[in-house]
Protein backbone atom coordinates (compact mmCIF):
# COMPACT_ATOMS: atom_id res chain seq x y z
CA UNK A 1 0.00 0.00 0.00
CA UNK A 2 1.45 3.26 -1.12
CA UNK A 3 -0.50 4.86 2.01
CA UNK A 4 1.22 8.60 2.26
CA UNK A 5 3.93 7.44 0.90
CA UNK A 6 7.20 9.25 0.79
CA UNK A 7 8.02 10.60 -2.89
CA UNK A 8 10.86 9.13 -4.69
CA UNK A 9 13.58 11.61 -6.07
CA UNK A 10 13.99 10.70 -9.87
CA UNK A 11 16.22 12.10 -12.20
CA UNK A 12 14.09 13.80 -15.34
CA UNK A 13 14.91 11.18 -18.29
CA UNK A 14 14.92 14.29 -21.35
CA UNK A 15 16.71 17.56 -21.74
CA UNK A 16 16.14 19.12 -18.05
CA UNK A 17 15.85 22.85 -17.00
CA UNK A 18 14.00 23.77 -13.96
CA UNK A 19 13.62 27.21 -12.50
CA UNK A 20 15.05 25.73 -9.10
CA UNK A 21 18.39 27.21 -7.47
CA UNK A 22 20.43 26.49 -4.51
CA UNK A 23 20.39 29.71 -2.00
CA UNK A 24 23.30 31.57 -2.11
CA UNK A 25 24.06 35.17 -1.57
CA UNK A 26 23.72 37.04 -5.38
CA UNK A 27 22.68 34.27 -7.68
CA UNK A 28 21.78 36.95 -9.92
CA UNK A 29 25.51 39.31 -9.57
CA UNK A 30 26.50 42.02 -6.76
CA UNK A 31 22.89 44.27 -6.74
CA UNK A 32 24.34 46.64 -4.87
CA UNK A 33 24.82 48.14 -8.52
CA UNK A 34 21.10 49.05 -8.69
CA UNK A 35 21.64 51.44 -6.07
CA UNK A 36 20.66 55.03 -6.64
CA UNK A 37 20.97 55.88 -2.81
CA UNK A 38 22.60 53.95 -0.36
CA UNK A 39 21.76 53.58 3.61
CA UNK A 40 24.15 55.25 5.69
CA UNK A 41 24.23 54.12 9.61
CA UNK A 42 24.97 56.73 12.34
CA UNK A 43 26.12 54.34 15.27
CA UNK A 44 25.63 57.12 17.93
CA UNK A 45 22.25 56.93 17.57
CA UNK A 46 21.95 53.43 16.89
CA UNK A 47 20.44 51.89 19.78
CA UNK A 48 20.30 48.21 18.74
CA UNK A 49 16.93 47.37 17.96
CA UNK A 50 17.22 45.68 15.07
CA UNK A 51 13.75 46.69 13.70
CA UNK A 52 15.89 47.80 10.40
CA UNK A 53 17.57 44.02 10.19
CA UNK A 54 14.09 42.68 10.62
CA UNK A 55 12.28 44.78 7.68
CA UNK A 56 15.51 44.38 5.47
CA UNK A 57 13.93 42.57 2.13
CA UNK A 58 17.06 41.45 0.99
CA UNK A 59 19.60 40.27 3.79
CA UNK A 60 21.94 42.72 3.60
CA UNK A 61 21.81 44.32 7.21
CA UNK A 62 24.69 43.28 8.98
CA UNK A 63 24.49 42.40 12.78
CA UNK A 64 27.17 43.75 14.80
CA UNK A 65 27.91 41.97 18.11
CA UNK A 66 26.51 44.86 20.28
CA UNK A 67 23.19 44.61 17.77
CA UNK A 68 23.96 47.74 16.22
CA UNK A 69 24.07 47.54 12.27
CA UNK A 70 26.10 47.95 9.27
CA UNK A 71 25.36 48.16 5.69
CA UNK A 72 26.58 44.98 3.13
CA UNK A 73 26.82 47.46 0.38
CA UNK A 74 27.75 44.71 -2.22
CA UNK A 75 24.37 43.49 -2.52
CA UNK A 76 22.32 46.84 -0.75
CA UNK A 77 19.90 47.32 -3.38
CA UNK A 78 19.14 50.82 -1.52
CA UNK A 79 15.24 50.53 -1.29
CA UNK A 80 15.78 52.76 1.72
CA UNK A 81 12.85 50.57 3.92
CA UNK A 82 15.80 50.57 6.77
CA UNK A 83 16.00 54.41 6.52
CA UNK A 84 12.14 54.59 6.58
CA UNK A 85 11.55 52.10 9.43
CA UNK A 86 14.48 53.46 11.73
CA UNK A 87 12.61 54.76 14.64
CA UNK A 88 15.75 56.74 15.85
CA UNK A 89 16.46 58.27 12.79
CA UNK A 90 19.97 56.16 12.74
CA UNK A 91 19.72 55.88 9.21
CA UNK A 92 20.26 58.67 6.42
CA UNK A 93 19.47 57.60 2.34
CA UNK A 94 23.03 59.62 0.52
CA UNK A 95 22.47 60.06 -3.01
CA UNK A 96 25.44 57.72 -5.13
CA UNK A 97 28.70 58.69 -6.84
CA UNK B 1 -13.67 -4.67 -9.46
CA UNK B 2 -17.65 -2.62 -9.45
CA UNK B 3 -19.71 -0.92 -11.52
CA UNK B 4 -21.72 2.14 -10.05
CA UNK B 5 -24.04 4.60 -12.11
CA UNK B 6 -21.78 7.66 -11.49
CA UNK B 7 -21.90 10.97 -12.70
CA UNK B 8 -18.85 12.42 -14.50
CA UNK B 9 -17.75 14.53 -11.18
CA UNK B 10 -18.00 11.39 -9.40
CA UNK B 11 -15.71 9.27 -11.79
CA UNK B 12 -13.00 11.50 -11.08
CA UNK B 13 -13.48 11.60 -7.27
CA UNK B 14 -13.16 7.78 -7.34
CA UNK B 15 -10.20 7.79 -9.63
CA UNK B 16 -8.52 10.63 -7.11
CA UNK B 17 -9.29 8.26 -4.19
CA UNK B 18 -8.28 5.19 -5.72
CA UNK B 19 -4.63 7.45 -6.67
CA UNK B 20 -4.43 7.53 -2.84
CA UNK B 21 -4.27 11.31 -3.11
CA UNK B 22 -2.62 13.11 -0.37
CA UNK B 23 -3.97 16.61 -0.87
CA UNK B 24 -7.23 18.26 -2.25
CA UNK B 25 -7.71 21.86 -2.53
CA UNK B 26 -10.46 23.76 -3.78
CA UNK B 27 -12.57 26.43 -3.66
CA UNK B 28 -16.21 25.60 -2.49
CA UNK B 29 -18.44 27.85 -4.19
CA UNK B 30 -19.60 27.99 -7.78
CA UNK B 31 -18.42 26.73 -10.29
CA UNK B 32 -17.06 24.44 -8.54
CA UNK B 33 -18.75 21.38 -9.06
CA UNK B 34 -19.68 17.85 -6.98
CA UNK B 35 -15.89 16.23 -7.95
CA UNK B 36 -14.35 18.11 -4.66
CA UNK B 37 -17.94 17.70 -2.78
CA UNK B 38 -17.59 13.78 -3.02
CA UNK B 39 -13.84 14.13 -2.41
CA UNK B 40 -14.82 15.84 0.90
CA UNK B 41 -17.51 13.42 1.52
CA UNK B 42 -14.74 10.34 1.22
CA UNK B 43 -12.27 12.39 3.28
CA UNK B 44 -14.23 13.20 6.17
CA UNK B 45 -15.73 9.13 6.80
CA UNK B 46 -12.12 8.36 6.88
CA UNK B 47 -12.24 6.29 2.99
CA UNK B 48 -9.55 8.49 1.64
CA UNK B 49 -6.64 9.64 3.68
CA UNK B 50 -6.24 13.02 2.74
CA UNK B 51 -6.14 16.71 3.65
CA UNK B 52 -8.50 18.69 2.47
CA UNK B 53 -7.26 22.47 1.79
CA UNK B 54 -10.54 24.99 1.61
CA UNK B 55 -9.15 27.77 0.36
CA UNK B 56 -10.43 31.40 -0.82
CA UNK B 57 -10.52 31.64 -4.37
CA UNK B 58 -9.31 29.24 -7.64
CA UNK B 59 -5.87 31.06 -7.43
CA UNK B 60 -5.17 29.57 -3.88
CA UNK B 61 -6.76 26.56 -5.06
CA UNK B 62 -4.10 25.82 -6.96
CA UNK B 63 -1.66 27.29 -5.78
CA UNK B 64 -2.44 25.28 -2.69
CA UNK B 65 -1.82 22.19 -4.75
CA UNK B 66 0.87 23.16 -6.52
CA UNK B 67 2.99 23.94 -3.34
CA UNK B 68 1.55 20.19 -1.75
CA UNK B 69 2.84 19.04 -4.61
CA UNK B 70 6.28 20.41 -4.56
CA UNK B 71 6.84 19.63 -1.32
CA UNK B 72 6.36 16.21 -2.44
CA UNK B 73 2.64 14.91 -1.93
CA UNK B 74 0.20 13.59 -4.81
CA UNK B 75 -1.86 16.39 -5.39
CA UNK B 76 -5.01 17.37 -6.66
CA UNK B 77 -7.51 20.24 -7.41
CA UNK B 78 -10.51 20.49 -9.75
CA UNK B 79 -12.39 23.53 -11.33
CA UNK B 80 -14.70 24.94 -14.14
CA UNK B 81 -14.76 27.97 -16.43
CA UNK B 82 -14.43 30.64 -14.41
CA UNK B 83 -12.91 28.87 -12.18
CA UNK B 84 -10.19 28.07 -14.47
CA UNK B 85 -9.48 31.64 -15.78
CA UNK B 86 -9.15 32.44 -12.25
CA UNK B 87 -6.40 29.87 -11.71
CA UNK B 88 -4.34 31.02 -15.51
CA UNK B 89 -1.34 32.44 -13.40
CA UNK B 90 -1.05 29.72 -11.28
CA UNK B 91 -1.82 27.30 -14.43
CA UNK B 92 1.87 28.16 -15.82
CA UNK B 93 3.68 28.33 -12.85
CA UNK B 94 2.92 24.34 -12.01
CA UNK B 95 4.19 23.74 -15.56
CA UNK B 96 7.16 25.51 -15.93
CA UNK B 97 7.88 24.58 -12.46
CA UNK B 98 8.21 21.05 -14.12
CA UNK B 99 6.02 19.55 -11.11
CA UNK B 100 3.45 16.51 -11.84
CA UNK B 101 0.02 17.63 -10.63
CA UNK B 102 -3.61 16.53 -11.83
CA UNK B 103 -6.78 18.45 -12.43
CA UNK B 104 -10.12 17.91 -13.41
CA UNK B 105 -11.68 20.60 -15.89
CA UNK B 106 -15.55 20.37 -16.53
CA UNK B 107 -15.62 22.36 -19.81
CA UNK B 108 -18.13 25.14 -19.93
CA UNK B 109 -18.25 28.46 -21.78
CA UNK B 110 -16.90 31.36 -20.32
CA UNK B 111 -18.76 34.40 -20.17
CA UNK B 112 -20.17 37.40 -20.24
CA UNK B 113 -23.47 36.26 -20.39
CA UNK B 114 -23.12 33.80 -18.08
CA UNK B 115 -23.75 30.31 -19.08
CA UNK B 116 -23.38 27.18 -17.41
CA UNK B 117 -23.06 24.96 -20.22
CA UNK B 118 -20.17 22.66 -22.21
CA UNK B 119 -18.16 23.99 -24.88
CA UNK B 120 -14.36 23.92 -24.83
CA UNK B 121 -13.13 27.86 -24.44
CA UNK B 122 -12.09 27.22 -20.94
CA UNK B 123 -9.87 24.44 -21.37
CA UNK B 124 -8.33 25.48 -24.23
CA UNK B 125 -7.57 29.17 -23.43
CA UNK B 126 -5.15 26.81 -21.03
CA UNK B 127 -3.34 25.37 -24.44
CA UNK B 128 -0.37 26.91 -24.49
CA UNK B 129 0.57 26.71 -20.46
CA UNK B 130 2.80 23.60 -20.83
CA UNK B 131 0.51 21.24 -18.76
CA UNK B 132 -0.72 18.10 -20.71
CA UNK B 133 -4.44 18.53 -21.95
CA UNK B 134 -6.82 15.48 -22.50
CA UNK B 135 -10.77 15.53 -23.35
CA UNK B 136 -13.54 11.89 -22.41
CA UNK B 137 -16.02 11.60 -24.13
CA UNK B 138 -17.70 9.11 -21.74
CA UNK B 139 -17.86 8.98 -17.89
CA UNK B 140 -15.97 5.43 -17.97
CA UNK B 141 -13.03 7.52 -19.96
CA UNK B 142 -13.31 9.84 -17.52
CA UNK B 143 -12.44 7.61 -14.52
CA UNK B 144 -10.01 5.93 -16.72
CA UNK B 145 -8.13 9.06 -18.38
CA UNK B 146 -7.51 10.52 -14.71
CA UNK B 147 -6.35 7.58 -13.00
CA UNK B 148 -3.78 7.58 -16.18
CA UNK B 149 -3.15 11.63 -15.24
CA UNK B 150 -1.37 10.79 -12.28
CA UNK B 151 1.08 8.00 -14.32
CA UNK B 152 1.68 10.38 -16.82
CA UNK B 153 2.54 13.28 -15.34
CA UNK B 154 4.25 11.45 -12.73
CA UNK B 155 6.93 10.14 -15.32
CA UNK B 156 10.56 11.21 -15.18
CA UNK B 157 10.24 11.23 -18.63
CA UNK B 158 7.27 13.87 -18.76
CA UNK B 159 7.31 15.76 -15.51
CA UNK B 160 4.37 18.15 -16.92
CA UNK B 161 0.94 18.66 -15.29
CA UNK B 162 -2.08 17.05 -16.28
CA UNK B 163 -5.60 18.23 -17.11
CA UNK B 164 -8.48 16.35 -18.10
CA UNK B 165 -11.17 17.73 -19.33
CA UNK B 166 -14.83 16.26 -18.93
CA UNK B 167 -17.83 18.26 -20.76
CA UNK B 168 -19.64 19.97 -18.70
CA UNK B 169 -23.54 19.19 -17.59
CA UNK B 170 -23.49 15.94 -20.81
CA UNK B 171 -21.19 13.93 -18.62
CA UNK B 172 -20.30 16.49 -15.09
CA UNK B 173 -23.86 15.83 -13.91
CA UNK B 174 -25.24 12.79 -16.07
CA UNK B 175 -24.94 8.95 -14.39
CA UNK B 176 -23.45 6.56 -16.31
CA UNK B 177 -22.65 2.92 -15.82
CA UNK B 178 -19.15 2.95 -14.47
CA UNK B 179 -16.23 -0.16 -13.83
CA UNK B 180 -14.15 1.41 -10.45
CA UNK B 181 -11.24 -0.79 -10.52
CA UNK B 182 -10.09 -2.74 -7.44
CA UNK B 183 -7.56 -0.95 -5.03
CA UNK B 184 -5.13 -3.76 -5.20
CA UNK B 185 -4.86 -3.99 -8.90
CA UNK B 186 -4.30 0.21 -9.00
CA UNK B 187 -1.73 0.20 -6.16
CA UNK B 188 0.04 -2.18 -7.92
CA UNK B 189 0.19 -0.75 -11.12
CA UNK B 190 0.70 2.90 -9.79
CA UNK B 191 4.23 3.37 -8.88
CA UNK B 192 4.72 6.44 -5.56
CA UNK B 193 4.40 9.67 -6.29
CA UNK B 194 8.09 10.58 -8.27
CA UNK B 195 9.09 13.97 -9.05
CA UNK B 196 12.41 15.23 -10.05
CA UNK B 197 13.09 17.94 -6.89
CA UNK B 198 11.39 18.36 -3.74
CA UNK B 199 10.62 21.86 -1.55
CA UNK B 200 11.09 21.24 2.30
CA UNK B 201 12.95 22.95 4.63
CA UNK B 202 16.34 20.52 5.00
CA UNK B 203 16.22 20.12 0.98
CA UNK B 204 18.00 23.87 0.77
CA UNK B 205 16.25 24.46 -3.39
CA UNK B 206 14.58 27.51 -3.61
CA UNK B 207 12.22 27.42 -6.87
CA UNK B 208 11.20 30.45 -9.06
CA UNK B 209 14.36 32.56 -8.73
CA UNK B 210 15.05 35.37 -11.10
CA UNK B 211 17.30 33.08 -13.97
CA UNK B 212 19.51 34.61 -17.05
CA UNK B 213 17.50 34.69 -19.93
CA UNK B 214 19.30 31.35 -21.71
CA UNK B 215 18.22 29.48 -18.90
CA UNK B 216 14.45 30.57 -19.46
CA UNK B 217 14.90 30.18 -23.16
CA UNK B 218 16.02 26.84 -22.43
CA UNK B 219 13.18 25.93 -19.81
CA UNK B 220 11.16 26.42 -22.45
CA UNK B 221 12.92 24.08 -24.81
CA UNK B 222 13.42 21.58 -21.88
CA UNK B 223 9.10 21.26 -21.64
CA UNK B 224 8.67 21.13 -25.67
CA UNK B 225 11.37 18.11 -25.32
CA UNK B 226 9.28 16.19 -22.66
CA UNK B 227 5.91 17.11 -24.33
CA UNK B 228 7.22 15.08 -27.59
CA UNK B 229 8.41 12.28 -24.99
CA UNK B 230 5.14 12.48 -23.04
CA UNK B 231 3.34 11.43 -26.69
CA UNK B 232 5.27 8.19 -26.47
CA UNK B 233 4.18 7.72 -22.36
CA UNK B 234 0.22 8.67 -22.95
CA UNK B 235 0.51 5.42 -26.17
CA UNK B 236 2.60 3.06 -23.67
CA UNK B 237 0.11 3.92 -20.60
CA UNK B 238 -3.16 3.50 -22.81
CA UNK B 239 -1.75 0.23 -23.83
CA UNK B 240 -0.41 -1.45 -19.93
CA UNK B 241 -3.69 0.28 -18.81
CA UNK B 242 -6.22 -2.15 -21.08
CA UNK B 243 -3.87 -5.16 -20.37
CA UNK B 244 -4.63 -4.99 -16.71
CA UNK B 245 -7.88 -3.07 -16.32
CA UNK B 246 -9.48 -4.19 -19.79
CA UNK B 247 -9.99 -0.99 -21.32
CA UNK B 248 -7.78 1.31 -23.85
CA UNK B 249 -8.90 3.93 -26.05
CA UNK B 250 -6.13 4.58 -29.00
CA UNK B 251 -3.84 6.59 -26.75
CA UNK B 252 -3.75 10.54 -28.48
CA UNK B 253 -6.49 10.15 -30.68
CA UNK B 254 -9.24 7.46 -30.97
CA UNK B 255 -10.38 5.99 -34.43
CA UNK B 256 -13.78 4.86 -35.07
CA UNK B 257 -14.22 2.89 -38.75
CA UNK B 258 -11.16 4.98 -39.74
CA UNK B 259 -10.32 1.91 -41.59
CA UNK B 260 -11.35 2.15 -45.51
CA UNK B 261 -12.72 5.92 -44.72
CA UNK B 262 -11.85 8.42 -47.31
CA UNK B 263 -13.69 11.17 -45.50
CA UNK B 264 -13.19 11.87 -41.79
CA UNK B 265 -14.62 14.14 -38.74
CA UNK B 266 -12.30 15.35 -36.71
CA UNK B 267 -13.87 16.04 -33.28
CA UNK B 268 -13.32 16.27 -29.26
CA UNK B 269 -15.31 15.53 -26.08
CA UNK B 270 -18.78 13.91 -25.66
CA UNK B 271 -20.68 15.13 -28.95
CA UNK B 272 -17.65 12.80 -30.48
CA UNK B 273 -20.64 10.12 -29.56
CA UNK B 274 -22.96 12.38 -32.27
CA UNK B 275 -20.41 12.00 -34.77
CA UNK B 276 -19.96 8.77 -34.31
CA UNK B 277 -23.81 7.77 -34.42
CA UNK B 278 -23.99 9.92 -37.68
CA UNK B 279 -20.99 7.86 -39.10
CA UNK B 280 -23.25 4.60 -38.12
CA UNK B 281 -26.12 5.64 -40.39
CA UNK B 282 -23.56 7.17 -43.10
CA UNK B 283 -21.74 3.24 -42.94
CA UNK B 284 -25.34 2.07 -43.51
CA UNK B 285 -25.67 4.02 -46.86
CA UNK B 286 -21.87 2.58 -47.78
CA UNK B 287 -20.56 6.35 -47.54
CA UNK B 288 -16.52 5.74 -46.20
CA UNK B 289 -16.68 8.22 -43.27
CA UNK B 290 -14.91 7.62 -39.86
CA UNK B 291 -14.29 9.41 -37.02
CA UNK B 292 -11.20 10.03 -35.37
CA UNK B 293 -11.48 11.77 -31.96
CA UNK B 294 -8.74 14.04 -30.31
CA UNK B 295 -8.33 12.68 -26.73
CA UNK B 296 -5.01 14.67 -25.91
CA UNK B 297 -5.07 18.66 -27.27
CA UNK B 298 -0.94 18.47 -25.71
CA UNK B 299 0.04 17.06 -26.62
CA UNK B 300 -0.84 17.22 -29.54
CA UNK B 301 -0.67 14.17 -31.89
CA UNK B 302 0.42 15.35 -34.95
CA UNK B 303 2.03 12.10 -36.53
CA UNK B 304 -0.31 10.16 -35.10
CA UNK B 305 -2.55 12.53 -37.06
CA UNK B 306 -0.40 12.44 -40.40
CA UNK B 307 -0.27 8.73 -40.15
CA UNK B 308 -4.51 8.18 -39.64
CA UNK B 309 -5.31 11.33 -42.53
CA UNK B 310 -2.35 10.55 -45.25
CA UNK B 311 -5.04 8.86 -47.43
CA UNK B 312 -8.03 11.02 -46.88
CA UNK B 313 -9.74 12.87 -49.41
CA UNK B 314 -11.29 15.19 -47.22
CA UNK B 315 -11.53 16.19 -43.17
CA UNK B 316 -13.97 17.94 -41.31
CA UNK B 317 -13.23 19.54 -38.15
CA UNK B 318 -16.21 20.15 -35.84
CA UNK B 319 -15.26 22.73 -33.12
CA UNK B 320 -16.57 23.58 -29.84
CA UNK B 321 -14.44 26.94 -28.94
CA UNK B 322 -13.05 29.70 -31.16
CA UNK B 323 -9.89 31.32 -31.40
CA UNK B 324 -11.63 35.02 -32.25
CA UNK B 325 -10.34 36.42 -34.98
CA UNK B 326 -9.21 33.17 -36.88
CA UNK B 327 -10.85 30.28 -36.70
CA UNK B 328 -11.97 27.34 -34.75
CA UNK B 329 -9.08 25.76 -32.21
CA UNK B 330 -8.82 22.44 -33.84
CA UNK B 331 -8.90 23.46 -36.87
CA UNK B 332 -6.12 25.41 -36.64
CA UNK B 333 -4.18 22.93 -34.94
CA UNK B 334 -5.60 20.12 -37.97
CA UNK B 335 -4.78 22.36 -40.58
CA UNK B 336 -1.03 22.81 -40.14
CA UNK B 337 -0.79 19.09 -39.47
CA UNK B 338 -2.46 18.56 -42.92
CA UNK B 339 -0.08 21.34 -44.60
CA UNK B 340 1.71 18.57 -46.54
CA UNK B 341 -1.40 17.10 -47.84
CA UNK B 342 -3.79 18.08 -50.60
CA UNK B 343 -7.21 17.28 -49.38
CA UNK B 344 -9.88 18.96 -48.88
CA UNK B 345 -10.40 21.02 -45.51
CA UNK B 346 -13.30 22.50 -43.48
CA UNK B 347 -13.40 23.64 -40.42
CA UNK B 348 -17.30 24.17 -38.57
CA UNK B 349 -17.49 25.73 -35.38
CA UNK B 350 -20.49 24.78 -33.47
CA UNK B 351 -22.42 23.77 -29.95
CA UNK B 352 -20.97 26.86 -28.57
CA UNK B 353 -22.71 27.24 -24.68
CA UNK B 354 -24.44 23.93 -25.17
CA UNK B 355 -26.11 24.60 -27.84
CA UNK B 356 -27.06 21.30 -29.51
CA UNK B 357 -25.70 19.23 -32.27
CA UNK B 358 -27.02 16.21 -32.69
CA UNK B 359 -26.07 12.73 -34.65
CA UNK B 360 -28.32 14.12 -38.01
CA UNK B 361 -26.76 17.65 -38.08
CA UNK B 362 -23.62 16.16 -37.93
CA UNK B 363 -24.41 13.47 -40.61
CA UNK B 364 -26.21 16.56 -42.93
CA UNK B 365 -23.06 18.61 -42.64
CA UNK B 366 -21.00 15.70 -43.45
CA UNK B 367 -22.81 14.78 -47.13
CA UNK B 368 -22.75 18.64 -47.39
CA UNK B 369 -18.53 18.37 -46.77
CA UNK B 370 -18.34 15.25 -49.17
CA UNK B 371 -20.35 16.98 -52.04
CA UNK B 372 -18.47 19.98 -52.04
CA UNK B 373 -15.25 17.83 -51.83
CA UNK B 374 -16.38 15.77 -54.80
CA UNK B 375 -16.75 18.85 -57.27
CA UNK B 376 -12.94 19.58 -56.24
CA UNK B 377 -10.80 20.06 -53.35
CA UNK B 378 -12.00 22.46 -51.27
CA UNK B 379 -10.42 24.62 -48.37
CA UNK B 380 -13.22 26.40 -46.07
CA UNK B 381 -11.60 27.30 -42.54
CA UNK B 382 -14.23 28.35 -40.91
CA UNK B 383 -17.98 28.23 -41.43
CA UNK B 384 -20.49 28.34 -38.29
CA UNK B 385 -23.11 26.31 -37.57
CA UNK B 386 -25.90 29.08 -36.41
CA UNK B 387 -28.52 28.00 -33.83
CA UNK B 388 -31.73 26.98 -35.12
CA UNK B 389 -33.31 29.85 -33.81
CA UNK B 390 -31.23 32.11 -35.80
CA UNK B 391 -30.89 29.60 -38.84
CA UNK B 392 -31.04 31.44 -42.34
CA UNK B 393 -31.39 35.15 -40.52
CA UNK B 394 -27.47 35.09 -40.90
CA UNK B 395 -24.73 34.06 -43.39
CA UNK B 396 -22.92 30.95 -42.03
CA UNK B 397 -19.63 32.49 -42.56
CA UNK B 398 -19.25 35.80 -40.43
CA UNK B 399 -16.82 37.16 -42.99
CA UNK B 400 -19.92 37.29 -45.19
CA UNK B 401 -22.05 39.64 -42.91
CA UNK B 402 -19.41 42.33 -43.67
CA UNK B 403 -19.27 41.57 -47.30
CA UNK B 404 -23.33 42.36 -47.46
Amino acid sequence: MNVNSKPVLEEPKTVFFAPISHPSPGSVGKTGTWRTHKPVVDLDKCTGCLICWLYCPEDTIIRLENDKVSIDYEYCKGCGICAHQCPFDAIQMVPEG
Amino acid sequence: MVVKTLTGNYAVAYAVKLARVNVVSAYPITPQTTIVEKLSEMIEKGELNARMIRVESEHSALAAVYGAASAGARAFTATSSHGLLYMHEVVWWAAGSRIPLVMAVVTRAIGPPWNIHVDHQDILDQRDSGWIIAVAQENQEVLDLTLQAFKISEDPRVYLPMMVGLDGFILSHTTAPVDIPDQELVDSWLPPRRQPYIIAPESEVVMGNIAPDEDHFMMRYSMAASMEAAKKVIEEVDKEYGEIFGRSYGGLVECYKCEDAEYFVVIMGSWAGDAKKAVDTLREQNIPVGVVRIRFVRPWPREKLLEILSGAKGVLVFDRAVSMGSTGILFSEVAQTLYPLNISLKGLVAGLAGVDVGPSRIEAEILKFIKQAEEGAIYTPTEWILPEKYAGRYPSSPKEVIAK
